[in-house]
């Protein structure tokens, strides 16, 4: 590395190669740095100061309140239950999209005529708008005009209230958000899937493993690595749900009966139309402390070293 | 070996599973389709096909509303926003990956930590910030959360690391300038991660609804997600309108998906899993 530095014409003689180097680095740097501070980190430290402030929005004074912002949070009973409702969305909408995302992707290896159009077809709703995709659902689940309901009737059952409905609105958003993802899941999934050495497979054909024996000792071990990264990315978009929610029940925003609220939207609500900044800032920060844990945990569950 | 016509109940069984799929995936597209075509006398008419198809809806959309605006205000700020992406995220992730400085670990470990913080929790501070500097309704306002990424800079470091350091002495040695090592001669090595890079930070804040929603007050300013949430909120019931601002939101997307698919999708790939 020196030597080679040292071999260079130096045509500024009177700093060093890598002092020269090091400062056209902190130039490239300058800009980049001074966002990052002031667009990303001193908003993080300003919402956490906000959370320990009582403040709305108009009034000069921002008198300390110590944790009250969190206490008034923890006995509002919307909060609650927008954070039972986010855990719902996280423990349906994953598992479900890992499920059927696995399922797929390994049904599209066994076929090669028209693989890149099926591809392509269940990778359209995640380019597609989600705000317009959200409201063409909002239509689909109308209960009486609706397309899925009358396919309901033609099949001689009997209709759903779907987003009208306290008990299932929940259930018809997370339908939405798994379409959207679905595709994606595929795509990460196929990778995945690639990646695994045939020799793997042959060996074990050898030793008479086959199908679900296959499966189970082969393919489930060796996507490990894909199977984390795909439980936490979709954690931690589901963690985060708001625009789905927002547009497909727009004129009861998160309900029926508070049914769909998600903890970004709740945030949304305090924060921009009821203008309670101390506690909204509160309640990100409690997301904020969630998606910490859960990104450290990947990191010491990704690190362990994949054994074949 | 099995002859060629004959095709076995295992392939048949997963293209009727692959094709049972496609339809549900495809359905919220043509009923989009279907019910943007159909006259309001026929929107709750639950066929698939309109009986007599129009274009009004849309011409509705286009002239009675600021759509043309929206879509126009979408594309300056996912334009402009891409460009410095692509620029301050590539400089950056080509300085953390080939030049030796002191920080270098503690810079990029900051930036990488920044990822963690949520938008949500960023929101209250930028509004306050943005009204005390007279930012609200303006595009530099809904664009300069997004101007440099951390996860691009992540992402153009990693392949940054695999242009070879005797591509960029070779350049030293002919007199190329640090800027110009970057811009000549490692840019054009990394050019399927930023044609991908490129490509999600645009369609990201194409679609970016949370911040424009909160920093756009007025209706002319409304980026396209914004100007079609509140046009269909007053919209009601008229069905056939807000269908047709879907459509007219979702076919262009998916036009360009047509044409740029693989690149999109493998794109995924070698930025999703270099995480």
């Amino acid at each position: 590395m020196a030597t080679r530095a040292q071999a260079a014409p130096a045509p500024w003689p009177r700093l060093g190669l890598g002092t020269r180097r090091a400062l056209w680095a902190y130039a490239f740097l300058l800009v980049p740095l001074a966002f990052f501070l002031a667009i990303r980190l001193a908003p993080a430290a300003s919402s956490l100061y906000i959370s320990l402030h009582e403040w709305n929005i108009i009034s000069p004074d921002k008198p300390f309140v110590g944790l009250r912002n969190f206490q008034t949070l923890l006995a509002d009973p919307r909060f609650a239950r927008a954070a039972a409702n986010t855990v719902r969305y996280v423990a349906v909408g994953i598992p479900t999209q890992i499920v059927l995302g696995l399922l797929l992707a390994m049904a599209l290896r066994r076929v090669t005529r028209l693989r890149g159009l099926f591809r392509a077809l269940y990778f359209m709703p995640f380019v597609t708008p989600v705000v317009a995709a959200a409201w063409v659902w909002q239509w689909m689940y109308s209960e009486q005009f609706g397309p899925l309901n009358s396919i309901l009737v033609a099949l001689g059952l009997p209709t759903l209230q779907f987003l009208r409905s306290p008990g299932q609105a929940l259930y018809a958003i997370t339908a939405m958000v798994v379409w959207q993802y679905l595709g994606f899941q595929i795509v990460i999934f196929l990778a995945g899937l690639e990646a695994i050495p045939r020799v793997y497979y042959e060996a074990a054909e050898v030793d008479g493993a086959s199908g679900w024996r296959l499966f189970r000792h082969v393919t489930i071990p060796l996507l490990n690595p894909t199977l984390v990264f795909s439980i936490v990315y979709s954690t931690i978009v589901y963690l985060q749900l708001f625009t789905q929610v927002l547009n497909m029940t727009f004129q009861d925003q998160g309900g029926p009966l508070a049914s769909t609220l998600t903890l970004v939207l709740y945030v949304y609500q305090l924060g921009f139309q009821r203008f309670r900044m101390g506690e909204a800032a509160a309640a990100t920060a409690v997301l904020f402390a969630v998606i910490l844990a859960i990104t450290l945990l990947q990191m010491k569950v990704l690190s362990k070293p994949v054994e074949y | 070996m099995a002859p060629r016509t004959r095709i076995d109940p295992t392939t048949a069984l997963i293209y009727a599973v692959l094709t049972a799929g496609t339809v549900v995936v495809a359905f919220p597209f043509v009923w989009m389709l279907s019910s943007a075509l159909k006259p309001p006398m026929e929107i709750f008419d639950l066929r698939f096909l309109p009986q007599q198809p129009t274009l009004d809806n849309v011409r509705v959309v286009l002239t009675r509303t600021q759509f043309p605006r929206w879509f126009w205000n979408s594309f300056v700020v996912a334009t402009v926003t891409t460009l410095s992406v692509a620029f301050f995220d590539s400089l950056v992730g080509y300085a953390l990956a080939k030049l030796r400085f002191w920080g270098r670990e503690i810079i990029f470990v900051t930036i990488l930590a920044t990822l963690m913080i949520p938008t949500e929790m960023l929101v209250i501070p930028w509004y306050i910030l943005s009204s005390s500097q007279g930012w609200i309704n303006t595009y530099w306002g809904i664009m300069f959360p997004g101007l440099i990424t951390a996860f691009g800079i992540f992402l153009v470091r990693q392949f940054m690391s695999g242009v070879p350091d005797e591509l960029l002495d070779a350049g030293r040695i002919d007199g190329v300038s640090e800027f110009g090592l970057y811009w000549r001669i490692a840019l054009p090595q990394i050019k399927p991660a930023m044609a991908a890079l490129c490509i999600f930070t645009f369609l990201g804040n194409w679609n970016a609804f949370l911040w424009p929603m909160i920093v756009i007050q007025s209706a002319n300013m409304r980026t396209l997600p914004v100007g079609i949430a509140l046009f269909s909120g007053e919209a009601g019931s008229l069905w056939h309108l807000i269908m047709a601002s879907s459509a007219l939101a979702v076919v262009p997307v998916l036009l360009v998906f047509a044409v740029l698919q693989r690149q999109i999708i493998e794109g995924i790939v070698l930025t999703g899993l270099k995480n």
